[in-house]
């Protein structure tokens, strides 16, 4: 084949299929608006986790006082405590950032300076109810 | 779908180190990201010892007097050094920026340099942008009207609408955007990324365009548009300072409310 018909081959080759891809999360630095996109899209997924928890709190909680006792002993051990916390965390946090989500769908919010002001609010939101709630609580 | 690793391929291996000329006493370390086509070889990371007394201020600066002092082998597109070409696009410390207005002095410790993210290398910090440019032509980024011109004159537009597209036509279509979204890195093949959609917005905010409904039927579509999830990279490496995470946002506003 010639030379230039192989070039020419090779530039008409769309699939790339040779070429190396380029580092991305392995190199990018995360700005505080990407670091609290993923977490929305975590905390909703340990939350639907949450929700499974809550339906057989509420199906203990019918089928009788030694049950829900059984429950109750349950979700007090270290462990359960430690998700209970995890939960309300994520709870406030996904809300709060739910937040940031209408006002973004209504046009607000788009500075660089209020995107990055409202992602740590939104941090410092779930972090402090979080430990307001628990020392509430326990 | 979303593949977080890199395929087997890109792995990047420990390159070559050079050190700076003899005399040198003000030494900053450069970590660049090399590919050569030419061999079978995997990427690697080459590491440049560069006399700062000796070199002008920006990362650019620093690149071309590597290649033209250290390693002519180096490659990367560059041409206006003055941030309106937009070639010299690439990853800078982590962020997506432009080699020729980033200054050196902004950067802590060792100067990490790598390719646009998630894109074919071609060779070196020189990334295949075949898909992005046709991403662009895909959005008509032309005056699309159904009436005749006036006789008499061009088709007039008043201050306030003419402010309207004044940011979107900024852009120079560096793809520092698109190449920093990870909505864009896991689905290119079909969410059109924030250089694309700011430029659709630039024509469907234009007074004069008369194709706005046809622009929006296109747009409408769970990955062209609705893959942008507000992760906001974008506003925040873009190096002219646009907003096309707004955009995007009052894009699907103006969907929204012609449902109404």
């Amino acid at each position: 084949m010639h030379r230039a018909a192989d070039y020419a081959k090779k530039q008409n080759d769309m699939s790339n299929s040779g070429r190396p891809l380029s580092p991305h999360l392995q190199i990018y630095r995360w700005p505080v608006t990407m670091l609290l996109s993923i977490l929305h899209r975590m905390t909703g997924v340990f939350l639907s986790f949450g929700l499974l928890v809550l339906a057989v709190w509420l199906m203990q909680l019918a089928a009788g006082p030694e049950q829900y006792q059984a429950f109750r002993a349950t979700m007090s051990t270290p462990i359960g405590i430690a998700m209970l916390i995890g939960w309300t965390f994520a709870f406030l946090l996904h809300l709060a950032n739910g937040v940031r989500h209408l006002a973004w769908d209504a046009g607000y919010g788009f500075e660089k300076s209020q995107a990055n002001s409202s992602a740590w609010a939104a941090l410092a939101f779930a972090a402090a109810g979080t430990a307001v709630l628990w020392v509430i609580a326990l | 779908m979303a593949e977080f690793r890199l395929p087997p391929n890109s792995r990047i291996r420990k390159g070559r180190h050079f050190d700076a000329a003899a005399g040198a006493t003000r030494v900053r370390r450069f970590a660049v990201y090399r590919y050569d086509p030419g061999s079978d070889e995997n990427p690697r990371i080459d590491t440049y010892d560069v006399d700062l007394n000796a070199c002008g201020p920006m990362v650019l600066d620093a690149l071309i007097k590597i290649k033209n002092e250290v390693d002519p082998t180096l490659t990367f597109r560059r041409s206006c050094r003055e941030g309106i070409c937009g070639s010299c696009a690439m990853n800078i410390d982590g962020g997506n920026t432009l080699a020729c207005t980033r200054a050196i002095s902004d950067v802590k410790g060792e100067v990490k340099i790598y390719p646009l993210p998630h894109m074919p290398v071609v060779k070196d910090l020189v990334p295949d942008l075949t898909n992005f440019y046709a991403q662009y032509a895909s959005i008509k980024p032309w005056l699309q009207t159904r009436t005749p011109p006036p006789p008499d004159r061009e088709r007039l537009q008043s201050k306030a609408d003419q402010e309207l597209i004044n940011e979107p036509s900024a852009c120079i279509l560096c793809a520092c955007c698109s190449t920093a979204c990870p909505s864009y890195w896991w689905n290119s093949d079909r969410y059109l990324g924030p250089a694309a959609l700011l430029a659709a917005y630039r024509w469907l905010v234009d007074s004069r365009d008369e194709a706005t409904g046809e622009r929006l039927d296109d747009l409408e579509d769970p990955f062209r548009l609705y893959r942008c999830h507000t992760i906001m990279n974008c506003t925040q490496t873009c190096p002219k300072g646009l907003n096309p995470a707004r955009a995007i946002a009052e894009t699907k506003k103006m969907l929204a409310e012609r449902k109404l």
